[in-house]
């Protein structure tokens, strides 16, 4: 029914399949959407949310997906700036991928602050000395951006490129691509360094402060390294599941090698600086404060086994894995390292979120727990199933693989 | 926070002595009534409540007859390096009015938080739910404190209204505003207290018990060793509540540290 619509020479499941999956989807959206409703109406009450807890399951996930989107800015750079040819083939995916994260987590935080309708303000008022204003400057800069970049490629559409006009603006967007890839480039390092910011300039919290070079705390650096050394594998792992949904080849496994160079390489400068910083942090930042290392781990859910999961397991493991060619260049362990790396990620975002809270900072305080409840889980699936959304109908009707139409025939 | 800490010609502090304090809590209904903060629909959800100023118990650690303990009053150490000014967005918190009372603008604050994460005294509190005052008890409520809406973050003030009445009250007498004697201008919590427990002046004026307190060998303020620079004052003759206004490493003695800079962006 819909077939001239799909992208030409790539056969797509019958629409009856993909509406039934678009109703599963649905389904979440709706779970979501429910409890999206209620946080308006009733505010971020209904969350479990405390006053030690002003941060939680939202923003860990918005830090998280926005590390993981790094990988639209880093191919960008890399593809339109230092001309990495080959990564032509996946740049399209990572653009999608980098709008669903950035928008995403704008719809998270458009829930997580007490007053939406007041969100302006930190444009308005901004306060030039905080982090924050930084964060928010660049990712509403980067997140048009990235909206800019997604035009191109849906103007790619089969019905849509036959209108001259359409063809030709096309054609445009594509021709002054490198200019957004700089801007890209430019805005996210600074937002991905500035969320790392955000936790080490807080000089009162010992768990996330971290000294620095001039005004940025190490944390700056290393929430920058950290996204470009996970964010082209996620593109990756996101493109190996859609060829494991839709059953075709999209991507040749030797780009997919490549992205994990990619990170592997970027591995290999964060890795042993995360190392050096935990080293410092532990022996320098801490004594000084008057505390040492044990205290500020307590117990199984806030013990130390979070860190050295997070730098041994997810971070020199794959980092090993990824710069040995071999290894690098067997699907079965690209993709292990490539999940490595990404849950690595996600706990150093989650460790500096929450951690740094549950830590008490007066001496008489006692730790906190935090359990996140459904009004926190399902916005969270919401953004998920939205960007599932997304990703199927630019795959089911956007030419977003450049070599889907020659994998598939030499198979 | 940019630049060198900016001073005052007034410093409003407090010095809180913890071995005449006995923990009855008569401070925090006073500040809680005096500030029109609502009554709590379930105050089950210790972590949900709203306290301006909260009582601690501390506790020596050690067992039977050994054991004692101590009460903390903490209101907001309103800090001469407080680490929310610089980080909140909207520049909704300052410390830039004569005083060195760390401000908040209720209707500019849009509730994202990042000032409760970053102070470390658990001293900001944010409106989970709308205010609500059961019929009658709207009755009272004080004309000179507005009521924060669901979804802002607020905290304790020393009661600057009281300050703004002072002063007030000091023009209409022909006096300065700006030299007020002591007692001319105390927190709701001041007065409460039953004990004489917390005094409150002006740090600066060596005319103001508060001044001489703060200088007292017994004196240490909570966590000064982050380089906050807060402006109340905590006193104990036993050296175990002393040693747990800040973290000391097992060979430090007590109070010997030197503070940190405290933040370094911006």
């Amino acid at each position: 029914m819909d077939k001239a619509l799909l992208p030409e020479g790539c056969p797509r499941c019958s629409l009856g399949k993909f509406l039934i999956w678009m109703a599963i989807l649905g389904v979440v959206l709706a779970w979501g959407g429910y409890w999206m409703a209620r946080i308006f109406l009733f505010g971020i009450g209904e969350t479990a949310l405390d006053n030690t807890f002003g941060f939680g399951l939202w923003i860990t996930f918005d830090l998280a997906v926005i590390a993981l989107g790094a990988g639209a800015f880093f191919t960008g750079l890399l593809r339109y700036i230092l001309n990495i040819d080959p990564l032509k083939y996946i740049i399209n995916l990572a653009v999608i991928i980098g709008f669903i994260c950035y928008s995403g987590a704008m719809i998270v935080l458009a829930l997580d602050v007490g007053q939406p309708l007041r969100s302006w303000f930190g444009f308005w008022h901004a306060n030039v000395h905080s982090m924050l204003v930084e964060v928010m400057f660049c990712i509403t800069c980067y997140l048009m951006v990235l909206a800019i970049e997604y035009v191109p490629i849906i103007l790619e559409n089969r019905q849509l490129n036959k209108i001259p006009f359409l063809h030709n603006l096309a054609h445009n967007f594509h021709l002054i691509m490198p200019l957004f890839a700089g801007m890209g480039a430019f805005l996210s390092f600074f937002h991905q360094g500035s969320l790392g910011g955000m936790y080490g300039v807080l000089f009162s919290r010992p768990y996330a402060y971290r000294p620095g070079f001039f005004i940025w705390p190490w944390t700056f650096f290393l929430f920058v390294l950290s996204a470009v050394a996970s964010g082209p594998v996620f593109t990756m792992l996101i493109a190996t599941i859609i060829e494991k949904a839709s059953g075709r080849k999209l991507v040749d496994f030797k780009i997919k090698a490549l992205m994990g160079k990619i990170a592997g390489t970027m591995l290999l400068v964060y890795v042993p600086f995360k190392i050096m910083d935990t080293w410092g942090w532990a022996t320098s930042v801490l004594p000084e404060m008057g505390l040492t290392f044990g205290e500020l781990f307590h117990g199984v859910i806030y013990g130390q086994w979070q860190l050295w999961t997070e730098i041994f397991i997810c971070g020199v493991i794959p980092m090993i894995m990824l710069n040995v060619k071999s290894i690098r260049e067997n699907p079965t362990w690209l993709y292990t390292a490539a999940i490595l790396d990404c849950i690595g990620v996600s706990i150093n975002r989650y460790v500096f979120t929450v951690q740094s809270l549950a830590a008490p900072v007066m001496p008489f305080d006692k730790w906190e727990i935090y359990i996140p409840n459904q009004a926190e889980w399902a916005p969270t699936f919401l953004v998920i199933a939205y960007g599932a959304v997304l990703i199927s109908l630019s795959y089911r009707y956007l030419p977003i693989f450049p070599q889907e139409r020659a994998l598939n025939a030499a198979k | 926070m940019s630049g060198a800490q900016q001073s005052f010609k007034i410093l409003w502090g407090m010095a809180i002595d913890l071995d005449k304090c006995t923990g009855c809590g008569a401070c925090m209904v006073a500040c809680q009534a005096e500030n029109n903060l609502a009554p709590e629909k379930d105050a089950s959800k210790k972590q949900r409540v709203m306290n301006w100023l909260k009582v601690f118990e501390l506790s020596n650690g050690k067992p039977f007859p050994d054991h004692d303990t101590a009460y903390l009053p903490r209101p907001c150490q309103q800090c001469g390096n407080p680490a929310c000014v610089p980080v909140c967005p909207a520049t909704v918190t300052k410390k830039d009015e004569e005083g060195g009372i760390i401000s908040q603008v209720y209707p500019r604050c849009f509730g994202c938080r990042y000032c409760m994460a970053a102070c470390p005294y658990k001293a900001r509190y944010f409106n989970w739910y709308d205010p609500e005052w059961p019929q009658g008890w709207d009755k009272t409520l004080s004309p000179d404190v507005s009521v924060r809406p669901r979804g802002v973050v607020e905290k304790c003030t020393f009661c600057h209204h009281r300050w703004m009445k002072a002063k007030d009250k000091a023009r209409v007498a022909g006096n300065d505003p700006y030299d007020l004697p002591e007692g001319a201008y105390v927190t709701s919590c001041t007065e409460a207290c039953p004990n004489g427990a917390i005094v409150f002046g002006d740090l600066n004026n060596p005319k103001h018990l508060v001044h001489k307190l703060a200088h007292s060998e017994y004196a240490f303020r909570l966590l000064e060793r982050l380089g906050m620079d807060p402006q109340v004052y905590y006193l104990s003759r036993r050296e175990w509540v002393r040693r747990l206004g800040n973290h000391h490493l097992e060979n430090e003695k007590t109070g010997e540290f030197t503070p940190l800079g405290g933040g370094h962006h911006g």
